[in-house]
């Protein structure tokens, strides 16, 4: 029953998926500039030597077929070569895709670890000091631009304390210790969590004083189990499914955040390859981040749906 | 039928009086609208009236400078005033957010009507296109968009306010498909009203009220979108100031390190700004209907 469902949902990312690929490869080829100029810099060309080089970038086609072709040679793997650093796409991108992967999964595991139980707080005693601080949390962190937190946790930590690096993911680019990289990655990973948290807290404390109220927390109650065990084990149970949708929904909002993160910590990840990418119109590369990034988002929205299944068995996989 | 207009009259003001009574409750979302109305008046009136001038360079007032009587807020690399840059910032950061997001509901809103009343193959077509959009994380779609059209105040606007159609769509498509069935709207398509009419006249008012308060939120969220992309250089250029690119020269560790003034104010100006957008925003919700969850 299970497999049937995840193939189906599958199948239902297809035309999501592709629907993307042509926005992703429109646009770019809406973009001023032309490649050409792009790959030789300023170099002067002849008519011929421009012919010959959109030939062999295939550029003289027409625009759907280019499509078509990019398409085919894509899904294969095959993301075509950079037109900044001569590279294959495909194996840049592959090596900025760990970086990224790394800061932000943790970042959503370090922000649900830390609004649970502050959300259950604030649920549990209603208008008590800790609700008005978790909900004062909350807001701030809605309301703080990633970047500005980003500064204040440099300045506090690199510039007036130095007790955090605040660049790159080793000290040296030679060495690549364990504990050096955790170091490394506390500020990006605190800057992408507290992104999260404020819609986690108030997604927590919400569901948990609504099934707070249900029947079968005050049989529980009745029955005389501790009060502790009602609330993790009858009611947080519940309340985490809104939650997890609320993780899934934050998903591309997450991977936003990361352009911004990686481009303050010079976090060698696949944001920062964008903005270069951006800056120096690398269509090709910014093509392939596009696509790369929305399959993580749709994998990642299917792990969500997969989640529900475990949190509540009474979902039934149609 | 006097008599019926003036009960209907008295219906819709006791209507609107919960719904003022319920928002003066909430006296965070008074904070929060008596602060956005304040910050708009000031970057509205203080120009004028303070003669604040963000673009010329004071060369006798030097570079880089800290706070003094002269510049309240000191000067950036080339000599120019912040304070004043912070002050037009603002205006840009007010007038990107509200605009964009009237972009974001002229697009979103109709479709959303679309789908939600006609069904079938319309509707499966622009809640399909919504679902590419949502898949995709807006800051890169942004970034891509921005490169294509360039960096303007007004493709900025356009690009973030485009990128915001889909949560429209959605709400008004979810809140259609039960105003639809409704007997006010079987009983108007009865009587052979147009589709058009039914939908501007009774299932447009009808199922309004999440967008309003969905505004709030995106006008917050879209100011923060707008930041981003300053701060990155890819949104509102210099010489024009926004609270993002004022942020920009933050990036070089010497300005962050040793010119606070550079970077702190405008920071605390966007806090403030999108604090009281949701704080408003909560209010609202908890006004026009305390059930709805957003």
């Amino acid at each position: 029953m299970k497999a049937k469902y995840i193939g189906k949902r599958f199948l239902i990312m297809i035309p999501t998926f592709i629907g993307i690929t042509i926005l992703a490869f429109f646009l770019s080829n809406l973009a001023p500039g032309d490649p050409i100029s792009m790959i030789v810099g300023g170099a002067q060309l002849t008519p011929e030597d421009v012919a010959r080089l959109e030939h062999r970038y295939g550029l003289d086609q027409p625009l759907v077929l280019q499509y078509f072709h990019w398409f085919a040679r894509m899904i294969q793997g095959n993301f075509g070569i950079s037109y900044r650093t001569s590279e294959p796409v495909w194996t840049m991108i592959m090596n900025r895709l760990g970086p990224t992967l790394l800061i932000t999964i943790t970042s959503v595991v370090v922000s649900v670890i830390l609004a649970i139980p502050m959300g259950i707080g604030a649920a549990v005693k209603p208008y008590s000091a800790w609700d008005y601080i978790s909900s004062g949390i909350s807001f701030l962190a809605v309301a703080m631009p990633n970047f500005f937190v980003a500064l204040v946790l440099v300045y506090i930590f690199g510039v007036q304390l130095k007790v955090l690096p605040t660049s790159g993911m080793y000290t040296t680019a030679s060495v690549k210790e364990l504990p050096d990289l955790i170091r490394h990655m506390i500020l990006p990973v605190a800057v992408l969590a507290f992104q999260q948290i404020g819609n986690l807290i108030r997604q927590v404390r919400g569901s948990m004083l609504e099934v707070l109220q249900e029947d079968y927390i005050r049989t529980a109650r009745e029955k005389g189990l501790k009060e502790s065990r009602v609330v993790i084990r009858h009611g947080l149970r519940n309340a985490l499914i809104p939650v997890v949708t609320t993780i899934g929904m934050n998903l591309p909002f997450i991977v936003g955040g990361a352009v911004v993160t990686e481009q303050i910590f010079a976090w060698p990840g696949l944001g920062q390859l964008m903005v270069q990418s951006i800056n120096a119109r690398d269509y090709s590369c910014i093509m392939g981040i596009t696509v790369v990034i929305s399959v993580v988002v749709l994998i990642g929205n299917l792990v969500i749906d997969l989640i529900y299944g475990l949190l509540d068995p009474r979902i039934s996989y149609k | 039928m006097e008599k019926v207009k003036k009960q209907k009259k008295q219906k819709q003001s006791s209507y609107m009086h919960d719904v003022l009574e319920r928002f003066f409750a909430h006296k965070l979302a008074v904070i929060g609208l008596a602060m956005i109305i304040l910050l708009a008046l000031l970057v509205i009136v203080l120009p004028p009236i303070m003669g604040l001038d963000p673009y010329t360079v004071d060369a006798l007032g030097g570079f880089n400078k800290g706070p003094s009587s002269a510049h309240w807020l000191g000067t950036d690399r080339t000599g120019r005033d912040i304070f004043a840059r912070l002050v037009y910032g603002g205006r840009i950061s007010l007038v990107v957010g509200l605009l964009s997001t009237a972009v974001s509901m002229l697009i979103g809103v109709p479709l959303g009507l679309l789908a939600g009343y006609f069904r079938g193959g319309v509707e499966a077509v622009i809640m399909r296109i919504a679902d590419v959009f949502m898949a995709f994380p807006d800051m890169m779609l942004i970034l891509v968009l921005v490169s294509v059209v360039g960096k303007s105040v007004v493709a900025i606007t356009v690009v973030v306010g485009i990128l915001g159609w889909t949560q429209f769509a959605r709400l008004i498509h979810s809140r259609v498909l039960s105003v639809r069935e409704k007997e006010y709207v079987e009983s108007a398509r009865a009587i052979g009203t147009k589709s058009g009419k039914i939908i501007t006249k009774y299932v447009l008012p009808n199922s309004f009220a999440p967008c309003l308060i969905a505004m709030t939120f995106r006008t917050a969220a879209a100011i923060l979108l707008e930041a981003s992309l300053s701060f990155l250089g890819m949104g509102v250029q210099p010489p024009t100031a926004s609270w993002g690119n004022l942020m920009y020269d933050a990036q070089s560790i010497v300005v962050l390190s040793t010119q606070p003034w550079v970077w702190v104010p405008a920071g605390i100006c966007l806090v403030i700004t999108v604090l009281s957008i949701n704080f408003f925003g909560d209010g609202l919700r908890d006004a026009l209907d305390p059930k709805m969850k957003i």
